[in-house]
């Protein structure tokens, strides 16, 4: 079956200068298991387009890195 | 796909607010025994009450209420079709775990005399107790659990509940980062895996915008029912009135003690009281059908300090981001109304009253297998009802394990699940998750969203029969997908389940919940019963049948009170 990739608007947003390289609370914390770490720059992002804007990886970061944006298609 | 084999005394599927508790409550009673929480997030911020609770909604406290009168009201307000003894125990338990709660750090709203400052939200009685600052309570739950040095395995997902000669004897699960196959034995295994959050499809068309927690999928409703256990009334649906498009409470329970109410397009009231039930939703329902929607939650009748005290704590607790929701469409609860909307449907009985069916020590149907929480059928349970339904499965369960040895494992059961779970990976460009969730979640609304009618509901019926061919076709590229590939399975049983039990009961009940067009009043004499779903285990069939309701412990009489929540 042929597959396509789509842009999606992503609701986590993360301020890349901030994130920490070895920390990970925002992908520990996070229910849906949506983050990762880019591994060619160790900082987290949204690997999942899965996000119930519930706000703990926000609330949990210790550096301020992470903004989340309520999901386009309900904003 | 390794296959990573363990053995405990109690196995508690499902992290969350009834999961937590009972695996305290194991520990504090068997301190010798081994007791695994299993959670697919991580305990710390998982389950409905991830960031926290704004209050209780069943909190029957000693010199305000009696348990007895609690039971009178669920009895009412679930039109009669109930266990009062489950119901009874969480009176009976609810006012020892705030207490307990309470000792953990939890904070209870007081009054000025130091008293529990409870509110009247239900039609009659006072059973709603804020908590203005109850945003960490699943870290003080968390706590506990570390505290009482129980072992948990976070990011792995129950997929089967293992059985051999009818008993509950262990689950598979699955590994959502590594991909590797869980098999873990246990003497008695609880369930409290939450609602199902993901059946119907939100109108703004994004699958994880729900009102649940979406990696609440039905897991366990599911799970009970492929190990034959009993469900029942799975036709008494959860449909809520939510903001619109955000999906979240709109939280009368919170600002109508303040003096907000829930209105119409004049700003009237048409509901007598904002206590979620089938008999509200059908009033809203029949308000937008009337030329009066839409409906909103009405304060800005209300002066500056009372809306920002309401503000301080909507903002703070269960779903804090509704403050950006309304910010961005330069919403202001001063000038305007939070605009309401009829939710998708989902099955839980911590709200409304469909699930697998326990006795007052959430027993299921099997033996070993217990029940707790969201899904377990206990009407009208909220959070209260959880912990309770938590702690009594897990001391019962305590004492059932103590003559019990740990069973076999059949390694053909444990075959055919591992191809089952491998089968998305062995096709990584098969069909998204995404496509195949959503569509299925779309015949959802299209066919079963209330008012039923006949002809939609078979044709939903047999949609979703013929679903399990298009989930032969999913693809998964890594283990993350194949969780959401295996939670298809989860929405699509909990689907089918949905169409049947609502096509065989013949009337309507339950307001909204379960109004069928065709049968549109309530038919005591016929109905006032049970309708269980099972799994014939001669051909794996789905069956449906009546069972008598189990003996009132306090007789009500149901034709003089009627739960009527409209306004002249």
């Amino acid at each position: 079956m042929a597959l396509t990739s789509n842009r999606v608007d992503v609701p986590v947003i993360v301020d890349e200068s901030k994130c920490l390289d070895k920390c990970k609370a925002c992908i520990e914390v996070c229910p849906l298991d949506v983050l990762a770490k880019n591994p060619d720059t160790g900082k987290a992002y949204m690997k999942y387009d899965e996000c119930w804007f519930c706000l703990p990886c926000e609330k949990e970061c210790p550096v301020g890195a992470i903004t989340v944006q309520i999901p386009f298609l309900l904003r | 796909m390794e296959i990573i084999n363990l053995e405990v005394d109690f196995l508690v599927v499902g992290g969350g607010t009834a999961g937590c508790m009972a695996a305290v409550k194991a520990k504090q009673k068997s301190p010798d025994s081994s007791v695994l929480v299993l959670e697919k997030a991580n305990i710390r911020r998982s389950g409905a009450i991830a960031m926290g609770m704004d209050g209780v909604n069943t909190a029957v406290i000693p010199g305000n209420s009696t348990p007895e009168q609690y039971v009178r009201e669920i009895t009412i307000a679930n039109d009669g079709i109930l266990d009062q003894s489950a119901v009874h125990k969480t009176g009976l338990l609810g006012f020892d775990v705030i207490q307990e709660l309470e000792e953990w750090g939890v904070k209870f709203q007081k009054d000025n005399e130091g008293k529990y400052d409870l509110k009247q939200v239900h039609r009659v009685g006072k059973y709603v107790l804020p908590m203005p600052e109850g945003k960490d309570l699943k870290k003080i739950l968390s706590r506990q659990v570390k505290r009482n040095k129980i072992k948990v395995i976070n990011r792995v997902m129950a997929t089967r509940v293992l059985t051999q000669n009818g008993r509950a004897i262990g689950i598979t699960g699955l590994d959502v980062r590594s991909g590797d196959m869980y098999v873990i034995k246990s003497k008695a295994i609880l369930l409290c895996t939450g609602a199902c959050g993901r059946l119907g499809l939100p109108a703004s068309g994004y699958l994880y915008g729900t009102y649940e927690n979406p990696t609440n999928a039905g897991d366990g409703y599911s799970m009970a029912y492929q190990a034959g256990a009993k469900l029942s009334n799975i036709e008494c649906f959860q449909i809520n009135p939510l903001i619109k498009d955000y999906n979240g409470p709109a939280c009368a329970y919170v600002a109508s003690p303040f003096g907000a109410y829930t209105a119409n397009a004049s700003g009237n009231r048409f509901i007598s009281c904002d206590y979620w039930s089938g008999q509200m939703m059908l009033e809203v329902w029949r308000e937008l059908n009337s030329g009066q929607g839409p409906v909103h939650l009405k304060m800005y009748h209300l002066d500056e300090s009372t809306i920002s005290e309401i503000e301080t704590i909507l903002f703070d607790n269960e779903r804090p981001s509704r403050e950006r929701f309304h910010a961005g469409r330069g919403e202001n609860y001063r000038r305007d109304g939070v605009e309401m909307n009829i939710s998708e449907i989902g099955l839980c009985s911590g709200h409304s009253a469909s699930g697998v069916q326990v006795d007052e020590f959430m027993r299921t149907s099997i033996p070993g297998l217990y029940a707790a929480g969201d899904m377990a059928n206990v009407p009208h349970n909220y959070m209260i009802g959880a912990f309770v339904s938590g702690r009594v499965a897990a001391e019962h369960a305590m004492d059932y394990i103590k003559d019990i040895d740990h069973g076999d494992v059949d390694s053909d059961f444990i075959n055919t699940e591992k191809e089952r779970l491998l089968a998305p990976l062995n096709n990584p460009n098969g069909i998204p998750h995404t496509q195949v969730e959503y569509k299925l979640r779309r015949f959802v609304n299209d066919y079963l969203q209330p008012p039923k009618s006949p002809k939609n509901m078979k044709i939903g019926l047999e949609k979703f029969i013929d679903y399990k061919n298009v989930i032969d076709e999913l693809g998964a590229r890594d283990p993350h997908e194949l969780m959401r590939c295996m939670e298809i399975h989860f929405i699509r049983d909990c689907a089918e389940m949905a169409a049947k039990a609502s096509l065989y009961r013949t009337e309507s009940r339950w307001g909204l919940y379960h109004y069928r067009l065709d049968f549109p009043n309530r038919n005591d004499e016929e109905w006032m019963c049970n309708t269980i779903i099972k799994k014939s285990l001669d051909n794996n069939e789905m069956t449906i049948f009546k069972e008598d309701l189990k003996p009132y412990l306090f007789d009500v009489n149901l034709n003089e009170e009627k739960y009527d929540v409209s306004v002249a």
